[in-house]
């Protein structure tokens, strides 16, 4: 069980690197980099599996795994808490006593069954990979294990199925569509309703601020290019103003 | 030589290695130079007007002057940024872009010149290359991710929560796409791909497949009709918002490394790879197959596709995010996922049951003909006559307050200039008329139409 130079200083590198990576998983304080550090050590196990000659799983690893599992994680992440540290207290009584008490026997029992288990001789890696690693592993999968595939497979559908009927809400009204939109506006055109987007606000040579009304092609300020807070708070500002300061300006230089 | 791909990598040293990979570093970034102005060359030929024409000859130097410029404008981090991953995220994103090329083929065994030192135009390939391109295409995400979310603002954020979705969705396809690709060539790996092309090339075939290839990949690198990430009219620029400098050009970078890598990726698993295209490659015996012409067949190919991302760009608006999503998941993923299974089936018929190929195309040429017959003779459902399905099919001409055209299916009422009769003293004008037009057409409905012709003829 010797590795050669490259696969050892690769392992040496990177071990380390993943151990900080996972220690930082713990103890970071944001989520985000929580779920960074979780990344790293998951693209560096993905390599080692690549050293360690089983490229498929390596990189299965990193397209399922860290590629779309760990995004949507990182996009919940994001959406729920974008700038709040997340808040430390614990809402369950009892919870630390519970998890403590739960880890605990997780670790026993999977200390049992690595203790129990009892390995066939290994056939090495050339015989495993002679058809090539992706089709020695379909062989496997697709072979010896088919019927665990397809629960697997039957066990994900339903749960996606599930999350799909859990997160469904019956549509009380009609969906507004494009066209009933377009629709409703045309209707409401007599009322006195535009049919385009508002105008933007006007733009001059020294000011192009939000408060600078539009002026319309008679040369007639535009109101509604205004926002409506700024026109409710007066603090539009008018155009002659405007004007007068810019032929100040330009006549004065 | 490892089992599975086609390429002899059994004769390179660490040295060639690493000579390759500074060779494909290189050949990216001044790509990526020349990329850029060819995009704005061709845009600007698009609109009629001469695009970048002052700096070197064909303006070809002046994408090197942008990048120069863009280097030495001042590099801001925002006060609200979280600073390592402010800085690790372009990173992320320019480093994941440029493994990809490390798996394609240039081209076949190539002599170095000089010497009697032959190697694969190619620097690595494995039995799983093609997914190892998916897997650093869904690490480049992070960078987009990352840069949106670590500059503390609302327009990068939606931006990368935009994008996240997107490259997630259109993956899905894009891998879908692909699976059909693995199917009929039987290998994942690159150079045995393109290997497997020599007789008939992929798209062909597959080309249903290729078409939602060429669509995902255009989702995929955030490029127009598909760039929502960085919709400039409604998010500002994205997940860049708040970049600037360096920082900046390297997103700019990644972004344009990332349309080549796609676009070398078409072209490998769809267009022959290296291989000449047709008339050519039957030129004295598969001359034009070999050595560094490949290279140069690979090099056209690749600036084939990358001038029809230039030319969708020149000519489809930005689709509205959530079409774009029903696109992607409705239309995209169920085509492609369906046209893997019939490729599935296919395979299975020539593979395992042994059927001819011949037989095959019947049995294709014969569900076909099934389809049309149900499509054909499936009862057709009533079309909703007028505005709100058969409930205004007499015309309303004033609805809603302005006057409005008759629908398809809706009736005019009678016209009211109808009902009138000739005024008197015209009828001699009107009545030779309507002797002309023939006996009989001078009746009351026609009358408004008479009594303007007997006005034109009267004067």
């Amino acid at each position: 069980m010797t590795a050669t130079g490259g696969e050892a200083a690769l392992f040496w590198v990177l071990a380390p690197l993943m151990v900080l990576a996972a220690l930082g998983l713990l103890f970071v304080r944001r989520a985000v980099h929580a779920a960074m550090c979780l990344v790293f050590v998951m693209v560096s196990l993905a390599i080692m599996y690549i050293a360690q000659e089983a490229a498929f799983l390596g990189v299965v690893q990193v397209v399922v795994y860290t590629g779309a599992v760990m995004m949507l994680f990182l996009f919940v992440l994001m959406l729920v808490g974008v700038d709040a540290s997340d808040s430390l207290t614990e809402t369950i009584k009892g919870q630390r006593g519970i998890g403590l008490l739960l880890g605990l026997g997780l670790g026993i029992v999977l200390a049992g069954v690595v203790a129990q288990a009892a390995f066939p001789p290994a056939a090495g890696l050339g015989l495993a990979n002679e058809v090539t690693n992706p089709v020695g592993l379909a062989r496997i999968l697709f072979g010896d294990y088919v019927l665990a595939m397809e629960a697997v497979g039957v066990l994900l559908v339903t749960a996606a199925m599930g999350a799909l009927v859990l997160t469904h809400r019956r549509r009380l009204e009609p969906r507004r569509t494009q066209r009933t939109m377009a629709e409703s506006r045309v209707r409401a055109l007599p009322r006195g309703v535009s049919l385009t987007p508002q105008p933007t606000p006007g733009v001059y040579a020294l000011n192009n601020a939000m408060d600078t009304p539009a002026l319309d092609p008679a040369g007639e300020p535009v109101e509604a290019s205004v926002p409506r807070v700024l026109r409710i708070r007066g603090q539009q500002r008018s155009v002659g103003a405007l004007l007068e300061s810019e032929r100040a300006t330009v006549e004065g230089e | 030589m490892i089992p599975g791909i086609a390429a002899d990598f059994s004769q390179d040293t660490i040295w060639t290695t690493v000579v390759k990979a500074v060779l494909i570093v290189v050949f990216l970034l001044t790509s990526v130079l020349f990329a850029i102005w060819f995009e704005r060359k061709v845009v600007a030929r698009m609109q009629v007007r001469p695009g970048p024409n002052w700096h070197g000859p064909f303006g070809l130097l002046q994408s090197l002057a942008d990048a120069m410029k863009l280097l030495l404008k001042e590099d801001l981090t925002v006060t609200a940024a979280d600073k390592f991953t402010y800085l690790l995220a372009p990173m992320i994103s320019v480093f994941c872009s440029l493994l990809v090329f490390a798996v394609v083929p240039f081209g076949p065994e190539v002599t170095i010149p000089f010497t009697d030192y032959s190697t694969p135009a190619q620097l690595t390939d494995f039995p799983v290359a093609v997914l190892y391109v998916l897997a650093c295409a869904s690490l480049g995400v992070y960078g987009i991710v990352l840069g949106g979310w670590s500059s503390g603002s609302t327009y990068p954020l939606l931006g990368a929560v935009r994008s996240t979705a997107q490259v997630i969705s259109y993956e899905l396809a894009m891998g879908l796409s692909l699976v059909s690709v693995f199917l009929m060539a039987g290998s994942m790996s690159t150079s045995q791909i393109v290997d497997s092309q020599t007789r008939l090339w992929w798209f062909i075939p597959l080309l249903p497949a290729f078409v939602v290839y060429v669509i995902s990949m255009v989702g995929e690198t955030n490029r127009l009709p598909f760039d929502l990430p960085e919709a400039e009219g409604e998010l500002v620029s994205g997940y860049m918002t708040e970049y600037s400098s360096m920082k900046f050009a390297w997103f700019f970078l990644a972004e344009y490394i990332n349309m080549l890598n796609v676009s070398a990726v078409a072209v490998t698993l769809f267009l022959g790879g290296w291989r000449a295209p047709w008339p050519l490659s039957a030129v004295g015996a598969g001359m034009l197959n070999e050595g560094w012409w490949a290279v140069l067949w690979f090099l056209v190919k690749l600036w084939a596709v990358m001038f029809v991302f230039v030319w969708v760009r020149g000519t489809l608006l930005r689709l509205r995010y959530d079409q774009f999503m029903v696109f992607g998941w409705k239309v995209l993923i169920p085509v492609a996922l369906s046209f893997a299974v019939v490729v599935a089936l296919i395979q299975w018929a020539n593979r395992v049951v042994e059927l001819p190929f011949t037989a095959t195309l019947w049995v294709i040429g014969g569900v076909f003909a099934v389809l049309l017959a149900l499509v054909w003779f499936w009862p057709e459902k009533p079309r909703p006559i007028g505005r709100k399905g058969g409930e205004e099919a007499v015309l309303d001409a004033f609805a809603d307050g302005y006057p409005v055209p008759p629908l398809p299916g809706q009736t005019l009422p009678p016209s009211p200039r109808g009902r009138r009769t000739p005024i008197e003293h015209d009828a001699a004008g009107a009545v030779a008329d309507a002797a002309g037009a023939g006996p009989g057409s001078a009746a009351t409905e026609t009358g408004g139409v008479l009594q303007k012709k007997g006005r034109v003829t009267g004067e």
